[in-house]
C-alpha cells in the first residue's frame, strides 16, 4: 500500500463519515463531495484517467450541485435537534460487521475467483471509445434511451398543467378587465413592444 | 511527462533556440539537482511558473481592462500610478501595485451569521480547480505541464468544481443577495457548459484524441501558406463562435454578468467578501477567463502555431500569448459595448438557440469527416450550419413582435 493510497483512502473515509454524521445538511452534502472526489483520486491512482475525470465531471460537477439545490429548495435552514445516531446503532454496527466478515470469508475461500491478479488492461480513452462503439454499443444505446425517457419524464412532471378551457377564458377575461381598470401607466420608459428576443 | 524531450542545441538555428529557451533553461536548472530529485524539481518548476505567469498577466489585464473600457467610454482610465517612489508614470500601468496592497491590508470582515468554515473555504475551492486547468494547456512547443491522455476532459472536469465554490460562497454568507447571485451563477454555468462542451466535441471528433498536444499538432499544417486551424472550416467557425459565447457566460462576463449584477444584487455571490478574499475571487474569475480562452485557442485557433507559414519563425509561446491577449481584448471590448441580458433571454439563448446549433454543428463535423477531401464538403457543411441558423433564428424571432423602441421622455 503506497502512502498516496493511504492518504486518499483516509480522506475519503473521513469525509464519508462526516457526510453521515454532521448536523447541517449542506455540510453533509459538501463532505459527500469530498468523498466523491476522493473516489475519483483513487481511480486516478489506479491509472484509470477516463473514469476518474468522468467521476469528477458527473459527481462533483453535476450531482453535488443537484444535491445542494435539492437541500436548499426543500428544507428550512434550521438544523435538526434530535440525535444523529439511531438508538440501536451498536447493534447495527455489529450486524454489518458480521455480514462483512461472512462475505469476506466466503470470498477468500471460494474457488471460483482467480487467485493471481490478471494483468492490468490498457485503458486509454481511445480504447474505451472503441469498445463503447463496437462491443458495448447496445448497452450504451439502452442507457441513452433510458436517460432520454427520464429527461422527458422530468420535464412533464415540472410542466404546468394546462388550465381547462373554460376557466382559462374566464381568467383571461379577468386579466383584461383588470388591465383596463388600471390607470394609464405614464411613467413607463419603454413601449409595450419591448418583448424579449432570444 | 513534462518537457522531457532532450534538446540538441548545436546545429539548430537561432529561432529554434529562442523558441525552446524556457525548456532549455528548465532542463539546465533540473540538471543541477541529484537524479532522485529531478522529477520532483521538474514538476515543481512547471507548477510554480503557472501561477507566477498568469497572476502577473492578471495584474496587467486589470489595468488594461480599466484603461480599455475608459477609452471606449470616452474617459480616462487609471493614468497616474507608475513605478513607486519615482516620477515615471508608465501610462498608469503601475496601478495594480496599490490595488494589491490595498486588498492585502484591508480588514477581512466575516459576517457574524456566516458559516465560518465554508465561507473561508469558498475562495480556496475556486482558485484550486482554476489553476489545475492550466496543467493541460499547451502554451508553446513542448510547453505543456502535464500531457494527459484525457486532457480536454480533465479541463472540463476541474471546471465543474467552480460551480461548487460559487454555491459555497453564496450559501455560507447568509445573505439574500449572495444566495440569489449564486443561484443565478450556477443556473447560468450549467446551462452554458452544455454548448461549451458540445462545441468542443467537434474538434475531438475530427482529431480523434482528447490530448491537447495532439489537437495542436493536428492544426500545425499549412496549405498555400495558411494554417490548418479548425476555425477556418465551416464547423470550426461555428464551433468557435459558440465556444466563445459560452466561455463569456462561463467566466461571468458582460453581457452574461447577471450573477454579479451590481445594480440588482450588489455583487452577487461574493457580496460578503472583503479584503484579500475578494481579491481571490477577482483573481479566480480572471484566471478562469484566461484558462478557458487558452482552451479555445488550443481547440480552434491552432494553439501555439503561427497563422501563416512565413511567420513560423516566431517563438511558439509568443503566438499563444498573442492569441490569448487578442481574445481577452475581445472580452473587454464586448464588456464595454453590450448591456446585460435579462434572465429569460439568457436561458432562452442557451437552451433554444445554442444547444440545437451545437448539436447540428456536431452533425456537420461528422459530414465533413466522412466526405473526405472533396470540395463539395465545404458547400454541404456550410449550408447545413447556415440552414440550422436561419431556421432557428426565424423560429425564435418571428412571433416576438420586435419593433422600434419608442421612448416617452428621451425624445
Amino acid at each position: 500500500m503506497s502512502p498516496v493510497f493511504l492518504i486518499i483512502a483516509f480522506v475519503t473515509l473521513f469525509a464519508a463519515a462526516a457526510a453521515m454524521s454532521l448536523r447541517n445538511l449542506v455540510h453533509c452534502a459538501l463532505s459527500l463531495v469530498v468523498a466523491l472526489a476522493g473516489l475519483a483520486a483513487l481511480y486516478l491512482q489506479l491509472d484509470a484517467q477516463f473514469v476518474g475525470f468522468a467521476q469528477i465531471l458527473v459527481y462533483v460537477g453535476a450531482v453535488a450541485i443537484l444535491i445542494v439545490f435539492a437541500v436548499l429548495l426543500t428544507r428550512s435552514d434550521a438544523t435538526p435537534n434530535q440525535a444523529i445516531l439511531a438508538p440501536g446503532w451498536i447493534v447495527g454496527i455489529a450486524v454489518s460487521a458480521v455480514v462483512f466478515a461472512t462475505l469476506g470469508w466466503a470470498a477468500l475461500n471460494s474457488t471460483g475467483l482467480p487467485k493471481e491478479m490478471s494483468p492490468a488492461p490498457v485503458a486509454t480513452v481511445k480504447n474505451i471509445g472503441d469498445m463503447l462503439m463496437t462491443q458495448y454499443v447496445l448497452p450504451l444505446e439502452v442507457i441513452g434511451l433510458l436517460l432520454t425517457a427520464a429527461l422527458i419524464g422530468a420535464v412533464i412532471i415540472a410542466m404546468k398543467e394546462e388550465p381547462l378551457s373554460n376557466s382559462g377564458r374566464s381568467r383571461s377575461d379577468g386579466a383584461s378587465l383588470s388591465k383596463k381598470s388600471e390607470p394609464p401607466h405614464v411613467g413607463s420608459y419603454g413601449s409595450e413592444k419591448e418583448g424579449g428576443g432570444v | 511527462m513534462m518537457l522531457e524531450i532532450a534538446l540538441e542545441l548545436d546545429g539548430r538555428n537561432m529561432f529554434e533556440t529562442l523558441d525552446q529557451i524556457f525548456v532549455t533553461l528548465k532542463h539546465q536548472a533540473v540538471g543541477f539537482v541529484p537524479d532522485a530529485w529531478q522529477p520532483l524539481v521538474s514538476a515543481l518548476i512547471s507548477v510554480a511558473l503557472i501561477p507566477l505567469v498568469f497572476a502577473t498577466l492578471f495584474a496587467f489585464v486589470t489595468v488594461f481592462e480599466r484603461k480599455g473600457i475608459g477609452r471606449i467610454q470616452n474617459r480616462y482610465g487609471p493614468n497616474r500610478v507608475g513605478i513607486p517612489l519615482t516620477k515615471i508614470r508608465l501610462c498608469g500601468f503601475g496601478q495594480f501595485i496599490p490595488d494589491g496592497i490595498k486588498s492585502l491590508t484591508k480588514e477581512d470582515i466575516v459576517p457574524r451569521a456566516a458559516d465560518q468554515v465554508v465561507h473561508f473555504l469558498a475562495p480556496v475551492v475556486l482558485l484550486i480547480p482554476v489553476l489545475l486547468a492550466y496543467a493541460v494547456l499547451p502554451m508553446g512547443r513542448n510547453m505543456t505541464a502535464v500531457d494527459l491522455d484525457a486532457g480536454v476532459l480533465f479541463f472540463f472536469a476541474v471546471g465543474g468544481a467552480v460551480e461548487l465554490s460559487v454555491f459555497m460562497a453564496g450559501w455560507s454568507s447568509h445573505n439574500k443577495y449572495s444566495l440569489l447571485g449564486a443561484m443565478r451563477a450556477i443556473a447560468q454555468m450549467i446551462s452554458y457548459e452544455i454548448p461549451l462542451i458540445l462545441s468542443a466535441v467537434t474538434v475531438i471528433m475530427i482529431v480523434g484524441s482528447l490530448k491537447t498536444v495532439d489537437i495542436v499538432a493536428a492544426q500545425n499544417h499549412y496549405t498555400f501558406g495558411l494554417a490548418h486551424w479548425f476555425v477556418f472550416t465551416p464547423w470550426g467557425l461555428a464551433g468557435f463562435i459558440l465556444f466563445f459565447i459560452a466561455s463569456l457566460a462561463e467566466s461571468n462576463r458582460t453581457p452574461f454578468d447577471l450573477p454579479e449584477a451590481e445594480s440588482e444584487i450588489i455583487a452577487g455571490y461574493f457580496t460578503e467578501y472583503s479584503g484579500f478574499k475578494f481579491a481571490l475571487f477577482f483573481l479566480g474569475e480572471y484566471l478562469g477567463m484566461f484558462a478557458i480562452n487558452g482552451l479555445g485557442i488550443t481547440l480552434f485557433l491552432g494553439g501555439w502555431t503561427a497563422p501563416f507559414s512565413f511567420l513560423t519563425w516566431g517563438p511558439s509561446y509568443v503566438w499563444f500569448f498573442a492569441k490569448l491577449m487578442a481574445l481577452v481584448f475581445a472580452f473587454i471590448w464586448i464588456r464595454a459595448t453590450l448591456p446585460r441580458l435579462r434572465m429569460d433571454q439568457l436561458m432562452n439563448f442557451a437552451w433554444k438557440f445554442m444547444l440545437p446549433l451545437s448539436l447540428v454543428n456536431i452533425v456537420a463535423a461528422g459530414v465533413w469527416h466522412f466526405m473526405g477531401h472533396s470540395p463539395l464538403r465545404w458547400v454541404v457543411c456550410t449550408s447545413l450550419i447556415f440552414g440550422a441558423y436561419a431556421i432557428l433564428g426565424w423560429g425564435l424571432m418571428h412571433n416576438q413582435k420586435l419593433g422600434k423602441r419608442t421612448y416617452h421622455f428621451a425624445d
